[in-house]
């Protein structure tokens, strides 16, 4: 029980695995949680939650890792557009390493090409307004948590009269490929582990359709290994009393109905695109957003000719089976030889919060 | 890229703008807390930081033991306080 002492209250992780011991006994059957956002695979794998908790109990991970779903076309694009006459191109620093079909952001930054790592949109509108004759993009990546962030940049750089500033929109939304995975029905799944931070923005009743429609229980949890014991226990309780609910182990964060705010104005910037194409999932209707028409000219895709890059994903690599839970990373033929955190085949492996990368970094020593 | 980190915020820069500098972890830097428009932040006020915007209020007891988590992961604390520390939001 090393890893429990490192717990914010390590008593309290003590008697939550002792319930859950006793609680998963009773109910006599494996369960398996489907854990939707990377960051509690990475959680996951850092405490080495699956070796504390009954055998019973299996962590499955789910498709919201946001660097990880992103296709491989999609990086070509990028890659083309940092290597446009007079652009500066700006990405989160994750999204760096992520290799295209002819190599990554950051091989095309060492060939030459103006490409910046940022921390935030915000940053990235800096750019242009201290750069008034370079053509400043900015490849816009995330799940609901980070494309208000976008929103507002739009926003600042409409009210600022920004002209040299756009987006290259990747922005994805968390239902539809929670549905696509359930609609599937390729993968045992008993209950999910809910995004806390995507909650914050659309809040812990945008998931009521996992019981209704599906009849599953779901728990929108917080990132620490106590929150996700927390988590466990409380869809163990739903299913030993028969409950399906939307319940929120992250209340102190949560609110049941998001960020009207930050909701108000992904509502203003963007529109939901008639389908997008994820790694691992491929298309999927209505899944992702573009920028609105009424600000097209904040829209790279708009702006520039672009060639709309679509590739199959390597063939080696089986990132496709690990984003929907139907394999383990370890499972994946090229896991930690072919592909390592340091020679990336696959995105799952690239972004922290991939699976492969959480695995291979923590998993597979402990 | 999908931490969030808790900042203090320490002062406000530009009301009509949404913005604010918040500590974190003793590093000061100007954010966005135009998410939170419809609960104004105020100096003293603890938030959740995500890629330079303030995401959610919460109260000091949670943003310490959050943050003394976050600490514990190693390497993505670092990362995103090294980003952290490039950010020059104005």
């Amino acid at each position: 029980m090393r890893f429990v002492d490192e717990f914010r209250d390590p008593a309290a992780a003590r008697r939550l695995l002792a319930a859950i011991d006793a609680e998963a006994d009773r109910l006599g059957r494996s369960l398996h949680f489907m854990e939707v956002c990377g960051g509690h695979t990475h959680t996951i794998y850092r405490h080495g939650l699956e070796r504390l908790l009954p055998d019973s109990v299996d962590f499955v991970h789910g498709p919201g890792c946001p660097v990880c779903v992103i296709p491989m076309g999609r990086v070509d694009d990028a890659v083309w557009l940092a290597g446009q006459p007079g652009v500066i191109f700006t990405t989160f620093g994750d999204m760096m390493r992520v290799p295209g079909t002819a190599g990554s952001l950051l091989q095309a930054q060492a060939a030459g090409a103006d490409v910046r790592f940022v921390y935030s949109p915000l940053d990235a509108l800096k750019v242009a307004r201290d750069n008034p004759d370079r053509e400043v993009v900015f490849f816009a990546v995330g799940f609901e948590t980070t494309s208000p962030s976008t929103a507002v940049t739009l926003a600042r750089a409409e009210a600022a009269g920004v002209r040299n500033f756009s987006v290259f929109c990747n922005h994805v939304l968390i239902t539809p490929p929670l549905r696509a995975i359930l609609d599937a029905d390729q993968v045992a799944i008993d209950g999910f582990i809910g995004p806390g931070h995507v909650a914050t923005v659309v809040g812990a009743r945008h998931f009521d359709f996992i019981p209704r429609e599906y009849g599953l229980p779901i728990v929108v949890t917080g990132f620490e290994p106590l929150d996700i014991l927390q988590a466990v226990g409380m869809l163990l309780d739903q299913h030993a009393g028969g409950r399906r609910e939307v319940e929120n182990q992250y209340a102190r964060v949560v609110r049941d109905a998001g960020n009207p705010a930050a909701l108000a104005l992904m509502g203003e910037v963007f529109e939901v695109r008639e389908t997008f194409e994820w790694r691992g999932l491929g298309a999927i209707p209505r899944s992702g957003y573009a920028v609105a028409p009424r600000y097209a000219r904040f829209d790279a895709e708009v702006r520039f000719d672009m060639p709309g890059v679509r590739v199959a994903d390597p063939p080696a690599c089986e990132c496709d089976r690990v984003l929907t839970g139907q394999i383990k990373p370890w499972q994946c033929r090229v896991f930690g030889t072919a592909c390592t955190p340091e020679i990336p085949i696959g995105t799952c492996m690239v972004s922290p919060e991939g699976a492969c990368a959480a695995y291979y970094n923590f998993g597979r020593l402990a | 890229m999908c931490l969030g980190i808790p900042g203090e915020v320490i002062d406000i820069v530009d009301r009509s703008e949404h913005l604010a500098t918040v500590a974190v972890n003793g590093v000061h830097r100007t954010i966005s807390a135009r998410l939170l428009a419809e609960d104004p932040v105020r100096v003293g006020d603890w938030v959740l930081v995500h890629v330079g915007f303030a995401m959610s209020k919460i109260d000091q007891r949670e943003a310490e033991l959050t943050l003394d988590q976050i600490r514990k992961l190693g390497k993505p604390y670092e990362e995103e306080m090294d980003a952290f520390m490039d950010t020059e939001i104005v």
